[in-house]
C-alpha cells in the first residue's frame, strides 16, 4: 500500500519536472537530450561538491586556526 | 490587486472627495451628468437578493468597483522563464537541423530561387510559431461538429507527427461543456424563437442580397433592425454593418484623419488598432484603465498640439472597450467620461464585449454605471457575441449615423447584411429588450451575472489568479508556463470541457491564460461540474498560485485625478 502511495508521489513529482521543465512539450528524444545534459551537469556539480568542498574546509578551518592562536603561527613557522 | 473605486461604507462617503484635493478650480461633486445619476436608485440590486449586497454609496462610481489584478509570484516568473529559455534552446536545435537537413523541415521556407532575397522566416514570431507553438498547437483551432451553445460536440483528432498535421478519427467527442464561446447570453441556438424566425426569414428573403446598402441592397429588415438597435441603446440613430472588426477598422478612418490625434487603451483588440492606423492620425496609447495616464497625454495634447507645427489638433479621440477581453476588466467610464468633458474630446467605445453581458437589463458598460449613453459619441459593438449572430453596429447621434452612411468604407463597398442574420439579431434583441412579451431574455441577464459572479467567486475560492472585474463574464485564469498552456487544453478537454487557452502573441509572453466565458446557458450543474474539474486539473498542474495578496494595479491611487468642468 506505501509503496505504492511512493509510487503516486514519485509520478506525480515527474510530471511536475516535465511540466516545469517544459519537457512535457518535447519530443521524446529531445526529452532524453535534456534528461542526459541535466543528469551530466548535476552529477558534476555533486561530484566536484564531494572532492573539492571537503579540501576547501580544512584548509579555510587551518586558516581562522591561524588568525586565532598567533602561538600556533610560530609553531607552524618552525615546522615549515 | 482590488481597486475598490467606490467610497465604501468604511470610507467616508464624501462625494467627489477626489477633487477636494486639488487645489484649483474645485467643484464639489463630479461634472453635470454623472452627477445627474448618482443616487439614482438601481432596480437590479433591489430587485435581486443575490446581487443586492452591491449597495449604493456617493461619489463617481455607483457600485463596487472591484477588479483584481494579482502580482505574478516571483518562482513562478523565474520558472516560467526558464520553461522559455530551455524551448528556446531547442527551438535553435531544430532550427539547426532543419537547416543542415539533417531533419526534414515541415514548416513554410524560401523557395530556392529566393534565397538571396529579404528572409522572409527569421523573425521572433516566426521562430515562436514553428518552435513553440507548434508543439502545443492542439489545443486551439479544435473543430467543432455542433451549435456552441451551453454543450457542443468536438471532432476528435490525432496527431502522428507532433502537430504538423493532424488526422481526424471519424469519431466524435459528444457533449462537452462549452465555456469558451461569446455566447454569454445563450443566444446561439439551433432550436427556438431566434432559430425559427430566421429560417422563415430564410425562406421569405433568401440569403442575401449581392449589393451594398448604397446601391440596391437595402432592406426593410435593415432598417427596423437599425431603429431597435437605437431604441436599445438609448440613442437617436444607428447603423448596421455585416461584420464587427470591420465597423472598426473601417468607421475609425472615416471619423479622423491627418491632424487628429486618437487616444487608444494599450490592450485595444486589433479592430481598433487597424483602424486607428488606417485612419492615418496620430496615435498615442495610454496605459491599460489607467486614468492618470490617460490624463497626462489629454493634457499634452492640448498644451502643445501637434508636434512641429503646434497647431492645436483638430479631434482629440478616446478608444476604448466595454470590457477587455483578455484582462476581464471593464473600462472606467465614468473617469473617462469626465476626462473626456474636461479636455473636450470624442469618445468611441466598444461595447463588443459588454453589450447584452452587462447592465440591469442588458444595455452595455453605460448602463451598467448608470451614465447618459449621450454621452458617449460613437458607441459601437458587434452582435457577433450577446446576440449569437454577426455583425456590428455604430450608434450615436443623427449627424454622426448620417455622416458614416455616406462616408464609412463598410456602408460604400461592403454587401448588406443577410436578412436571416437580420432576423436573429431582431429577435433576440427584443427578446432581451422584452419586447416579445416575455421576460426571458431579462432572465437571460440576470443568470448570467449570478453565473459570472458564482464562477468567479469559486475559482478565486479555489486559489487561482484571476483577473479582471467581478461582473465581467470574461474570466481569465492564469497558467503562466508554457507547457501548463498545451497540458490544461488537454487535461480538460479528456474530462469533456472545452477551453480557450490563450499564450503569446495575444498576452504578454509569461502571461499566459486559460480563459472561460461565462454564459447564462451554463447551468448551475454544468457550471460545478466544470469547477470541479478545473478544481482537480488545477491540482494536477499545481496552477493554483494565488497568495491572496492584493496589490494596486496603479502606481498612484485614482482620486488624483480632477473632475471639474472646465467653465467657460
Ligand atoms: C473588442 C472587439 N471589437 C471588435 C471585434 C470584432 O467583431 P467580429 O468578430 O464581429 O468581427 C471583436 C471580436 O472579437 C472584439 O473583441
Amino acid at each position: 500500500m506505501d509503496v505504492k502511495r511512493f509510487k503516486e508521489y514519485i509520478s506525480w513529482l515527474y510530471y511536475q519536472y516535465l511540466l516545469v521543465t517544459c519537457s512535457y512539450v518535447l519530443e521524446p528524444w529531445e526529452q532524453s537530450i535534456f534528461n542526459t545534459v541535466l543528469l551530466t551537469v548535476v552529477a558534476m556539480v555533486v561530484y566536484t561538491a564531494y572532492v573539492f568542498i571537503p579540501i576547501h574546509i580544512r584548509l579555510a578551518l587551518e586558516f581562522f586556526s591561524s588568525l586565532c592562536g598567533g602561538q600556533h603561527e610560530s609553531t607552524v613557522a618552525i615546522m615549515s | 490587486m482590488v481597486l475598490n473605486m467606490t467610497e465604501g461604507p468604511v470610507k467616508k462617503p464624501v462625494n467627489g472627495n477626489g477633487c477636494c484635493r486639488t487645489s484649483n478650480g474645485v467643484k464639489p461633486g463630479m461634472n453635470g451628468c454623472v452627477k445627474n445619476h448618482l443616487y439614482q436608485q438601481h432596480s437590479y440590486c433591489s430587485s435581486d437578493e443575490k446581487s443586492s449586497h452591491i449597495c449604493h454609496n456617493g461619489g463617481i462610481y455607483k457600485r463596487p468597483f472591484k477588479e483584481s489584478f494579482e502580482e505574478t509570484p516571483m518562482l513562478v516568473a523565474v520558472l516560467t522563464y526558464m520553461g522559455y529559455g530551455i524551448l528556446t534552446l531547442f527551438g535553435y536545435l531544430r532550427d539547426f537541423l532543419r537547416e543542415w537537413k539533417i531533419e526534414k523541415c515541415h514548416n513554410a521556407t524560401e523557395r530556392e530561387e529566393q534565397k538571396d532575397f529579404v528572409p522572409l522566416y527569421q523573425d521572433f514570431e516566426n521562430f515562436y510559431t514553428r518552435n513553440l507553438y507548434m508543439r502545443i498547437r492542439d489545443s486551439w483551432n479544435r473543430p467543432i461538429c455542433s451549435v456552441p451553445g451551453a454543450k457542443f460536440d468536438i471532432l476528435e483528432r490525432v496527431s502522428y507527427d507532433y502537430n504538423w498535421t493532424f488526422k481526424y478519427t471519424g469519431r466524435i467527442v459528444n457533449d462537452v461543456i462549452n465555456m469558451g464561446s461569446y455566447n454569454y447570453l445563450g443566444f446561439a441556438e439551433n432550436s427556438g424563437v431566434c432559430a425559427d424566425a430566421a429560417a422563415e426569414m430564410t425562406l421569405k428573403y433568401g440569403v442575401g442580397v449581392c449589393s451594398t446598402r448604397r446601391e440596391i441592397g437595402n432592406l426593410d429588415k435593415h432598417e427596423e433592425l437599425e431603429k431597435l438597435v437605437a431604441k436599445f441603446l438609448g440613442v437617436e440613430a444607428s447603423m448596421a454593418f455585416g461584420m464587427g472588426f470591420a465597423t472598426n477598422s473601417m468607421n475609425i478612418p472615416a471619423l479622423v484623419g491627418k491632424g487628429c490625434l486618437i487616444l487608444s487603451d494599450e490592450l485595444n483588440h486589433a479592430s481598433l488598432v487597424l483602424g486607428a492606423r488606417l485612419s492615418g492620425a496620430t496615435i498615442r496609447v495610454f496605459k491599460h484603465n489607467n486614468m492618470q495616464s490617460l490624463e497626462k497625454l489629454l493634457k499634452d495634447a492640448i498644451v502643445h498640439g501637434q508636434p512641429r507645427t503646434h497647431r492645436p489638433w483638430k479631434k482629440i479621440l478616446i478608444l476604448v472597450e466595454g470590457i477587455y477581453s483578455m484582462e476581464g476588466s471593464i473600462v472606467h467610464l465614468p473617469d473617462i467620461i469626465a476626462l473626456k468633458k474636461k479636455y473636450k474630446a470624442y469618445l468611441y467605445l466598444d461595447e463588443a464585449h459588454s453589450i447584452g453581458a452587462l447592465g440591469p437589463t442588458g444595455r452595455g458598460v453605460v448602463e451598467y454605471f448608470g451614465l447618459d449613453p449621450r454621452d458617449v459619441d460613437i458607441m459601437m459593438g458587434t452582435f457577433t457575441k450577446s446576440f449569437g449572430a454577426a455583425g456590428g453596429y455604430i450608434g450615436g447621434t443623427k449627424e454622426l449615423v448620417d455622416y458614416l452612411r455616406t462616408h464609412s468604407h463598410s456602408a460604400v463597398y461592403a454587401t448588406s447584411m443577410s436578412p436571416p442574420v437580420v432576423e436573429q439579431i431582431i429577435t433576440s434583441m427584443k427578446c432581451i429588450m422584452g419586447e416579445d412579451g416575455t421576460t426571458l431574455g431579462q432572465e437571460r441577464v440576470q443568470q448570467l451575472a449570478e453565473n459570472t459572479r458564482y464562477f468567479r467567486r469559486k475559482l478565486q475560492e479555489m486559489g487561482f489568479i484571476i483577473y479582471g472585474n467581478d461582473d465581467s463574464p470574461v474570466v481569465p485564469m492564469m497558467l503562466y508556463m508554457p507547457a501548463k498552456i498545451g497540458a490544461f487544453g488537454r487535461e480538460m478537454l479528456k474530462r469533456n470541457i472545452g477551453v480557450v487557452v490563450v499564450g503569446f502573441p495575444a498576452t504578454p509572453i509569461i502571461e499566459s491564460r486559460a480563459r472561460f466565458c461565462v454564459s447564462a446557458a451554463h447551468t448551475k450543474e454544468m457550471l460545478d461540474t466544470a469547477l470541479n474539474v478545473i478544481n482537480e486539473v488545477g491540482d494536477l498542474l499545481q496552477l493554483k498560485y494565488s497568495r491572496h495578496r492584493l496589490v494596486p494595479l496603479l502606481d498612484r491611487p485614482f482620486d488624483e485625478t480632477t473632475y471639474e468642468e472646465n467653465e467657460d
